[in-house]
C-alpha cells in the first residue's frame, strides 16, 4: 500500500460523507415535498428553487440555536447518544457499493477503484451489527434524559429494536445462502445476470433476488421501516403520545444529529434493500454504445434512481397509515413476521438442498 | 352512596368563625383535597367487573414503586388545547387517569351578566369555538322564550341551515384531529380541506370565519346572500365524495380498526349516569338526539334518521360522526329546496333593530334603534332552559332574567364539561396510546369546558 492507496481511501470516505450529507438535505426536502403534494398543500417554496434549500436553512438554523442542557440529566450518555446515533448510520453506508468499479492509472500503475467505501468480505454481519448499535444511541437517550417521555420512548426503541432485528435479521438470511456471500459486492454482482427460473435463463429480466426471495423483501422492508422508527412503527418518537419521544430533552446542533441519523437510517436501509434484493448499481449501461464516461456514471444512477423508489414508498406509507399501537407492534413482530421469516427460511433451505444435492430418495 | 357522602360531611355547611371540622381543609385546589384524610368507608362499585373507587381503578398486586406519574399537558400535542391529565402509568398501561381542566377558564358566563342581551351572542359564541353558531343559537331561542317571540320561517330556516353545516364542519374537525392523533397526519388535512370549504360559505354570509354573531335574539342579523344556492349546491355536490375518500382513508384501514375498535368502551348505561350526550352518546346505541325528542327552530319539518352504533367505542363514535355529517347534508338539502321567504327578523320593533332605510323616515324608528344599540331590550322577568343538540351532545343554556336588558345569571350546559367525565372510566387498564384515541374520540373543545 502506497501513498496513492492511502489518499484514495480517505477520498471515498470523504466523498460518501459529503454525500449523505447531501442526501439527506434532499432527503428531508423530497419526503416534505412528497407528503406535502399527498395532503393537497405547496411545502417548502421559499429557500431556494422549489424551498430544496429548506433543509439547509433549518439545520443551520439548529446548528446556532441553544442547546439547553436538563438539569437530571445524566452527562455523559446524554451527549455521547447523538453522536452513538450518528456515527453507526454513517459506518453503515461504507460497506454499501454505489457504482461499478472502475480503472485508473495513478502513480504509473492501474488502480481498481471501488465506488464503495470498504469492500468487506463480511460486509452483511458489519451492516447487521452497526444497525444494531444505532439502536443503543435511542435507549440511551431516552434513559439519560431523566425525564418521563423520553424514558417510556426508549423502553419503547427497546423493545422495538430487539423484535424487528431479529425479523431483520431472519429475512437476510435467504440472500445469503442463495447467493452464497455476505459480501455486498458479490451480491451485487450474482443479480446482474438473467433470471434463472427452474434451469431456465429468462432473457431481460435480471436476476434481482426480489423475483425468486419476493417475502424476504416484504420481511426486510418491513422491518427496515421499524428500525428506522418511521410511520406507521414511530412508535419510539410518537410526537402525539410522547410528545417528542427520546427526543424531548434535545436542543439544538445534538437534535440535529438526531435528525440526521433518522434520514441517512431511512437512506442507508433503502440502498441496503435495493443492494440485496434489487440488484445494487447492476442494469444497463450500454458499454460501447454510449461515451465511457456515460457507460461509467448510469451505474450510480440505477443505484440512486431505485433507492429514492423506496425512499418514496416510506414517505407513501408516512402520509397513508396510522400508528399502530405498542402491542399491536409487538404481536405482528413476534406473531407475523418472525414465523413468517422462520418459515421461508425453511422452504427456501429445503429448495436450495434439494437443487444440490437431488431428489432426497434418488 | 349518599348515606356514605352523609357520613363523611359533605353535606354540612361550615361557617367561618366556627370551629373548623377534620373534614375540612385549607383549600379546594387539587393540593390540598389530597392531603385530605383517606375515607374510612371504602366506596368500591364493579365496572366492568374491576374494583372501582371514585372511578380510579385499585389493583392491590401492583407496587406503588411501579407507577410512574405523567402528566400529559396542559401543554401537549394531542390533549386538544389545554387539557391536563394526570396519568398514573405502569409501564405502557395506564392504572388511573384524572382529567384537570380550568386552563382555559374566561369567566365567560359572568361576563354574560355585563352585556345587553343583544351583546350576549357575541360573548357565547366564543365559548364551544368550533360550533359557534349553535352557541348563538342556543342563547338566542334561551332570550326569545322569556320574551315570548315567534320567529318566522325564513329565519328559522336559515338558523337549521347554518348550524347544521355547522356541525358538518365540526365533525370535519373533530374526524381531522382524530386521525392526527392516532398518527393518520394525511386525515388532518383532507378533514381541514373540506371544512374550508364550508367556512368559506359561513363567512359569505356571516362575514366571519367563526365567532360570527350571526344568529340574535330575534333573527339572524343578514338575509342568505345571493347565489347561496350555487354554494350549497356545491357542498352538497362536494361532501359525499369526500365521505367516500375518509372511509376510504380511515374506516376500511386495518390498523385504524385495530387502534379504535374496542378501544375506550362505554356502556349505555355509564354514558346515561353520567350525563354523556351527543355522538358518544349515541355510539353506545342510545337513541336520543335533541332534533328528535325537542325540536328546535322547527327542524322537525325535515327528515333525518339518528344515526346510532352499538359498541360504544372509539371507532363506533368516528363512525356516528360521519354518519352525521351525512345526515346533516341531507338536511341541509331540503332546508335550500323549501327555503320559505318573507323576514329573516321577528316583526317586534321593540327587539329587532328596524331596517337602517327606515332609520332616515321615521322617528320611532331612529329612537327604538337607539334604544336597543345603548341600554338593549327589556327582557320581562323569569328563567328558562332551552337546550339544542351541538356536535357535541346537549347545548343548553340556562337564563335568568330580572326584567332588566342584561341576564342575572346565565349558564351554559357545555355537552364537552359533561362528555369529559367519562374519560376515566374509559380508561380503565388500557394502553397509553390508547388514552389518546379515548380523548380525540370524545372531541371535547376546551372553550366548551371551561366557559
Amino acid at each position: 500500500m502506497d501513498g496513492w492507496d492511502f489518499l484514495l481511501i480517505v477520498i471515498r470516505v470523504v466523498v460518501i460523507f459529503v454525500m449523505l450529507m447531501i442526501t439527506t438535505l434532499l432527503l428531508v426536502w423530497f419526503e416534505r415535498k412528497v407528503v406535502a403534494d399527498m395532503q393537497d398543500r405547496i411545502g417548502p417554496s421559499r429557500a431556494g428553487p422549489w424551498g430544496i434549500l429548506q433543509t439547509l436553512a433549518d439545520g443551520m438554523k439548529l446548528f446556532f440555536k441553544e442547546q439547553i442542557t436538563p438539569r437530571k440529566v445524566e452527562f455523559g450518555l446524554y451527549i455521547a447518544a447523538p453522536i452513538l446515533a450518528t456515527v453507526p448510520a454513517f459506518l453503515i453506508f461504507m460497506a454499501v457499493p454505489f457504482g461499478r468499479p472502475f480503472t485508473l492509472t495513478l502513480g504509473g500503475e492501474p488502480r481498481e477503484i471501488l465506488l464503495q467505501g470498504a469492500d468487506l468480505n463480511i460486509g452483511l454481519l458489519f451492516i447487521l451489527s452497526m444497525s444494531s448499535i444505532a439502536v443503543y444511541a435511542v435507549v440511551l437517550a431516552g434513559w439519560s434524559s431523566g425525564s418521563k417521555y423520553p424514558l417510556l420512548g426508549g423502553v419503547r426503541a427497546t423493545a422495538q429494536a430487539i423484535s424487528y432485528e431479529a425479523a431483520l435479521g431472519l429475512s437476510v438470511i435467504p440472500v445469503v445462502m442463495y447467493t452464497g456471500s455476505v459480501q455486498l459486492s458479490e451480491i451485487v454482482e450474482f443479480q446482474r445476470a438473467n433470471l434463472q427460473f427452474l434451469g431456465n435463463v429468462i432473457p431481460f429480466i435480471p436476476n434481482w433476488n426480489l423475483f425468486l426471495l419476493a417475502p424476504s423483501f416484504v420481511i426486510f422492508f418491513i422491518a427496515a421501516v421499524a428500525e428506522t422508527n418511521r410511520a406507521p412503527f414511530d412508535l419510539v418518537e410518537a410526537e402525539q403520545e410522547l410528545v417528542g419521544g427520546f427526543h424531548t430533552e434535545y436542543s439544538g446542533l445534538r437534535f440535529a444529529l438526531f435528525f440526521l441519523a433518522e434520514y441517512i437510517n431511512m437512506f442507508t436501509m433503502s440502498a441496503i434493500a435495493v443492494t440485496l434484493f434489487m440488484g445494487g448499481w447492476s442494469g444497463p449501461t450500454w458499454d460501447g454504445v454510449l461515451p465511457a464516461l456515460v457507460s461509467g456514471v448510469l451505474p450510480t444512477f440505477w443505484f440512486f434512481a431505485k433507492v429514492v423508489v423506496l425512499l418514496f414508498v416510506y414517505v407513501w406509507l408516512r402520509a397513508t397509515l396510522p400508528r399502530l399501537r405498542y402491542d399491536q407492534l409487538m404481536e405482528f413482530g413476534w406473531k407475523r413476521l418472525i414465523p413468517g421469516a422462520l418459515a421461508w427460511l425453511m422452504i427456501i433451505g429445503v429448495v436450495l438442498a434439494w437443487r444440490q444435492f437431488g431428489n432426497p430418495w434418488s | 352512596m349518599v348515606d356514605e357522602r352523609t357520613e363523611r360531611g359533605t353535606t354540612e355547611l361550615w361557617v367561618s368563625g366556627t370551629e373548623e371540622p377534620d373534614w375540612l381543609v385549607a383549600g379546594t385546589d387539587e393540593g390540598a383535597q389530597l392531603m385530605q384524610k383517606e375515607e374510612t368507608v371504602e366506596r368500591t362499585i364493579e365496572q366492568r367487573g374491576t374494583r372501582v373507587i371514585d372511578d380510579f381503578v385499585i389493583d392491590d398486586s401492583i407496587d406503588s414503586d411501579e407507577r410512574m406519574v405523567v402528566n400529559m399537558g396542559p401543554q401537549h400535542p394531542s390533549t386538544h388545547g389545554v387539557l391536563r391529565l394526570h396519568l398514573e402509568l405502569e409501564g405502557e398501561i395506564v392504572r388511573k387517569v384524572k382529567p384537570i381542566i380550568g386552563y382555559l377558564h374566561t369567566g365567560m358566563e359572568k361576563t354574560a351578566e355585563e352585556l345587553t342581551f343583544l351583546q350576549g351572542p357575541t360573548n357565547v359564541t366564543r365559548m364551544d369555538y368550533l360550533a359557534p353558531l349553535h352557541n348563538e343559537l342556543v342563547f338566542s331561542l334561551a332570550v326569545e322564550k322569556l320574551l315570548g317571540i315567534e320567529m318566522p320561517p325564513r329565519a328559522q330556516a336559515i338558523r337549521i341551515l347554518m348550524t347544521e353545516l355547522n356541525r358538518i364542519s365540526s365533525h370535519l374537525v373533530a374526524a381531522a384531529t382524530n386521525g392526527l392523533d392516532i398518527g393518520a397526519i394525511s386525515m388532518m388535512f383532507y378533514g381541514v380541506r373540506e371544512r374550508e370549504m364550508i367556512l368559506a360559505f359561513l363567512e359569505k354570509v356571516t362575514g366571519l370565519r367563526m365567532n360570527h354573531n350571526f344568529i340574535r335574539p330575534g333573527g339572524v342579523a343578514a338575509d342568505l346572500p345571493d347565489g347561496w344556492q350555487d354554494d350549497i349546491a356545491g357542498i352538497l355536490d362536494r361532501m359525499p365524495e369526500a365521505l367516500v375518500e375518509y372511509d376510504q382513508m380511515l374506516r376500511y384501514n386495518h390498523i385504524w380498526r385495530g387502534r379504535t375498535v374496542d378501544v375506550a368502551i362505554l356502556t349505555e348505561q355509564e354514558a346515561l349516569a353520567y350525563g354523556i350526550t351527543g355522538p358518544t352518546l349515541r355510539a353506545t346505541g342510545c337513541e336520543w338526539d335533541l332534533r328528535k325528542s325537542e325540536p328546535y327552530s322547527g327542524i322537525e319539518q325535515y327528515e333525518f334518521d339518528i344515526v346510532t352504533a352499538s359498541n360504544g367505542d372509539a371507532y363506533d363514535r368516528y363512525r356516528v360522526r360521519m354518519d352525521e355529517i351525512a345526515q346533516s347534508l341531507r338536511i341541509i338539502e331540503q332546508v335550500a329546496n323549501t327555503m320559505p321567504l318573507g323576514d329573516y327578523k321577528a316583526d317586534d320593533a321593540k327587539v329587532v333593530p328596524p331596517p337602517r332605510k327606515r332609520i332616515d323616515e321615521s322617528m320611532e324608528a331612529l329612537i327604538h334603534h337607539f334604544k336597543i344599540y345603548t341600554e338593549g331590550f327589556k327582557v320581562p322577568e323569569g328563567e328558562t332552559y332551552v337546550a339544542i343538540e351541538s356536535p357535541r351532545g346537549e347545548l343548553g343554556c340556562y337564563l335568568v332574567s330580572d326584567g332588566g336588558s342584561k341576564p342575572l345569571r346565565m349558564h351554559i350546559r357545555a355537552p364537552s364539561f359533561a362528555n369529559l367525565q367519562a374519560l376515566p372510566i374509559m380508561m380503565v387498564d388500557s394502553m397509553l396510546a390508547d388514552t389518546i384515541a379515548a380523548i380525540a374520540s370524545i372531541d371535547p373543545v376546551m372553550g366548551d369546558v371551561d366557559r
